[in-house]
C-alpha cells in the first residue's frame, strides 16, 4: 500500500517537474492556433514589413513594421541609459560599496523590482511626460523619449543584480594578482575583473534588454500610442505590447483583427525566447 | 603619463554617480506617492464601492477582486511549483531532460506579460469558455508566477545539508519519507519566501489581467469564480489614461495602495529569509 502510494506521488512530482515544458508549449501552441490565421489574408512578408497598421480600416491593413520599429526604438533608448548606470551601479555594488551600504543599495534595488509597472507608468504620466513635455517645447510629451527613460528604471534591476553576480562569481585570485603586481583598485576593475565577468554582464544586459521589450502597461501609458513609423525620438510611438494590450479588449474573438495580434503574440514570444536562451548560453559558458 | 590614482578617482566617482541615478529616482517615487497619496486613504476610500464613474467613492471591489484573483493563483501555482521544485531538486539527474527543464523555466520566467494575456485569453477564456472571469485571470497568473516559486523553492530545498538526507535514508526511511519529514520542514521559509514574491508579482500584473478577467466598472462584489472582478492594477490604469478628469487625489490613492500591498509582501519575504539565515544551524 505505501509503495503504491509513494509510486502516485513520484509520477506526480514527475509530471510537476514536466510542467514547465508543457505551460511553454501551450503558450506557443496556442499563440500559433489563433496567430496563424491571419495568414490566410495577409502574407507573412506583408505582415512583418508593411508599413501601415490600420486593422479596423476597410479593409484592414496589417502591417506591422511601424510597431516594430517603435519596439526597436524605445529599446535602443532604454538600453542606451539603461546599460551604462546599471553596469556602473552593479560595479559600485560589487566593488566599491562598503558592506553595510550594500546591503541598503540591494535592498533599494529590490525595491525598485518590485514596483508594478502600472505604478510606474503612473507616475511617468504625472511627472516624466511633463518634463519631457516643458524641456522639449512639444506638443505633448507622450513621446518615445519618456516611454525609454522608464523602462531604462525597469531594466535597470535586471542588469544590476545578474552583472553584480557576474562580478562577484571572478574568483577572488584573480583580483588578489593584479593588486599584487601593484594595479590600482580601478585598473584591476577595468582590466581584469570585467572582462573576466563579461559573459555573464552580457547574458545581464541581454535579460535587461528581453525585460524592456516584453513590457507592457508602463509603455502603454507613456508613449502615446500612435501607431506609425517613428520620425524622432521626440515622437509619440507605438511598441508591440501596447498594440495587443490596447486592442484586444475591442477586437471581436474570431476575426482578422483578432488573429492579428495574436500574431504580434508570436512575433513577441519568438523575440523573447531567442533573447532568453542566449543569454542561459552565456550564463552557462561562465560556469 | 597618467595618474592612475587620479583615473581611479574620477572613476569611481562616475560609479557613485551611476549608482544615485538609480537610488534617487526609486527613493522619489516611493516618496511622491506616499505623501501625494496618503491625504486619499481613509476608511471609506477602502471600504466603499466606487461612484460617478469611478470619480469618487472607494476602490473595495479592486482590492476584494484582487485578493480573490491572488489566492487564486497561488493556490493553482504553489503545488504544481512546490513538487517541480522537488523533482529538480530531489529526483532530476543531470541529463538532457534536466536541461531542457531549466530551459523551460527560464523562458516561461521571460515571456512578456501581455503574451501571459493572450495565452489566457485564447485558452482559459475562449477555449475552455470560462470568460473573462476570476478563474481564467488566476490560472493565467498561476502561470505566469509558476518560475518565480520554482526556482525559490528549489533554492530551498537545495540548501538543505545532504547529510540529512542520508541519515534518514540510513534509518530507513524511504525517498519520499525523507522529503516530507526532513526535507520540506527545513526548507519551509524558503517556499514561503518564494510564494510570497510570486503573490507580490500576481498582484501588481495587470497586462495578464486585461483580457481574462477585468471589469472597467463593476461597483459590486464578484459572486462566484466564474464573476468579472474588478482588480487594483487595472483600476489604476483605467483612472489613469481611460476616465477623464479623475481627481488626482483618488489615483495617487489608488497607486499608494497597490504600491503598498506589493512592498509588504516583499517586506515580509525579505524578513522570513533574514531570520531564516541568522537562525540557521548549519
Amino acid at each position: 500500500m505505501r509503495k503504491l502510494k509513494e509510486f502516485i506521488i513520484e509520477k506526480l512530482i514527475l509530471l510537476c517537474g514536466l510542467a514547465s515544458i508543457f505551460f511553454v508549449a501551450m503558450i506557443f501552441l496556442f499563440l500559433l492556433k489563433e496567430g496563424l490565421a491571419v495568414f490566410t489574408t495577409v502574407n507573412p512578408f506583408d505582415f512583418l514589413f508593411g508599413k501601415s497598421w490600420y486593422p479596423i480600416s476597410e479593409p484592414a491593413q496589417l502591417g506591422i513594421l511601424p510597431l516594430i520599429l517603435g519596439s526597436l526604438l524605445v529599446t535602443l533608448g532604454a538600453a542606451i541609459i539603461s546599460i551604462p548606470i546599471g553596469v556602473g551601479c552593479a560595479v559600485y555594488i560589487a566593488e566599491i560599496a562598503p558592506p553595510k551600504t550594500k546591503e541598503t543599495l540591494k535592498a533599494g534595488i529590490e525595491l525598485l523590482a518590485a514596483i508594478p509597472s502600472v505604478v510606474l507608468g503612473f507616475i511617468g504620466m504625472v511627472t516624466l511626460v511633463p518634463l519631457v513635455k516643458s524641456i522639449f517645447h512639444l506638443p505633448t510629451g507622450l513621446t518615445a523619449l519618456s516611454g525609454s527613460i522608464m523602462l531604462a528604471f525597469m531594466a535597470m534591476p535586471t542588469i544590476v543584480s545578474i552583472a553584480e553576480d557576474a562580478l562577484y562569481s571572478v574568483p577572488k585570485t584573480y583580483k588578489e594578482g593584479a593588486l599584487a603586481l601593484g594595479a590600482t583598485h580601478w585598473q584591476t576593475i577595468w582590466r581584469v575583473m570585467l572582462p573576466a565577468a563579461s559573459s555573464g554582464i552580457l547574458a545581464a544586459v541581454m535579460l535587461g534588454i528581453g525585460r524592456v521589450i516584453g513590457e507592457t502597461m508602463a509603455v502603454m501609458m507613456i508613449t502615446g500610442n500612435a501607431a506609425v513609423i517613428p520620425q524622432s525620438i521626440l515622437a509619440p510611438v507605438r511598441t508591440l505590447t501596447a498594440t495587443i494590450a490596447a486592442e484586444m479588449g475591442e477586437a471581436v474573438v474570431g476575426s482578422e483583427h483578432y488573429f492579428a495580434l495574436f500574431a504580434v503574440g508570436i512575433v513577441l514570444f519568438v523575440i523573447s525566447f531567442a533573447i532568453n536562451v542566449t543569454a542561459d548560453l552565456f550564463l552557462h559558458k561562465r560556469q | 603619463m597618467k595618474n592612475p590614482y587620479r583615473t581611479q578617482k574620477i572613476a569611481f566617482f562616475f560609479l557613485l554617480v551611476a549608482t544615485l541615478l538609480i537610488v534617487i529616482p526609486v527613493g522619489l517615487i516611493v516618496v511622491i506617492i506616499i505623501q501625494k497619496g496618503i491625504p486619499a486613504i481613509n476608511w471609506q476610500f477602502l471600504s466603499d464601492m466606487p461612484r460617478q464613474g469611478m470619480r469618487a467613492g472607494g476602490i473595495f471591489p479592486a482590492i476584494i477582486g484582487t485578493i480573490y484573483l491572488v489566492t487564486g493563483a497561488i493556490i493553482f501555482a504553489l503545488p504544481i511549483g512546490l513538487l517541480a521544485a522537488i523533482y529538480l531538486s530531489e529526483y532530476s539527474k543531470d541529463n538532457m531532460l534536466t536541461r531542457i527543464i531549466k530551459l523551460a523555466i527560464v523562458n516561461l520566467a521571460g515571456v512578456p506579460s501581455v503574451v501571459y494575456g493572450l495565452f489566457g485569453l485564447a485558452l482559459f477564456v475562449v477555449f475552455f469558455k470560462f470568460g473573462a472571469s476570476i478563474i481564467s485571470g488566476s490560472l493565467t497568473l498561476g502561470i505566469m508566477i509558476l518560475p518565480v516559486i520554482i526556482t525559490t523553492s528549489r533554492e530551498a530545498l537545495e540548501s538543505v545539508p545532504y547529510s540529512f538526507r542520508e541519515v534518514s535514508l540510513s534509518l530507513g526511511a524511504s525517498k519520499w519519507q525523507t522529503i516530507r519529514h526532513i526535507v520540506l520542514p527545513n526548507a519551509i521559509p524558503g517556499i514561503l519566501t518564494g510564494t510570497i514574491l510570486g503573490l507580490g508579482r500576481a498582484a501588481g500584473e495587470t497586462a495578464p489581467i486585461l483580457f481574462t478577467v477585468a471589469a472597467f466598472y463593476l461597483p459590486r462584489l464578484p459572486e462566484s469564480i466564474f464573476d468579472q472582478a474588478m482588480a487594483l492594477p487595472y483600476h489604476l490604469y483605467v483612472i489613469s489614461t481611460q476616465v477623464p478628469n479623475v481627481d488626482e487625489k483618488v489615483r495617487y490613492g489608488t497607486a499608494l495602495v497597490l504600491l503598498a500591498l506589493v512592498l509588504f509582501m516583499n517586506l515580509v519575504a525579505i524578513i522570513i529569509r533574514y531570520k531564516f539565515r541568522k537562525k540557521k544551524k548549519w
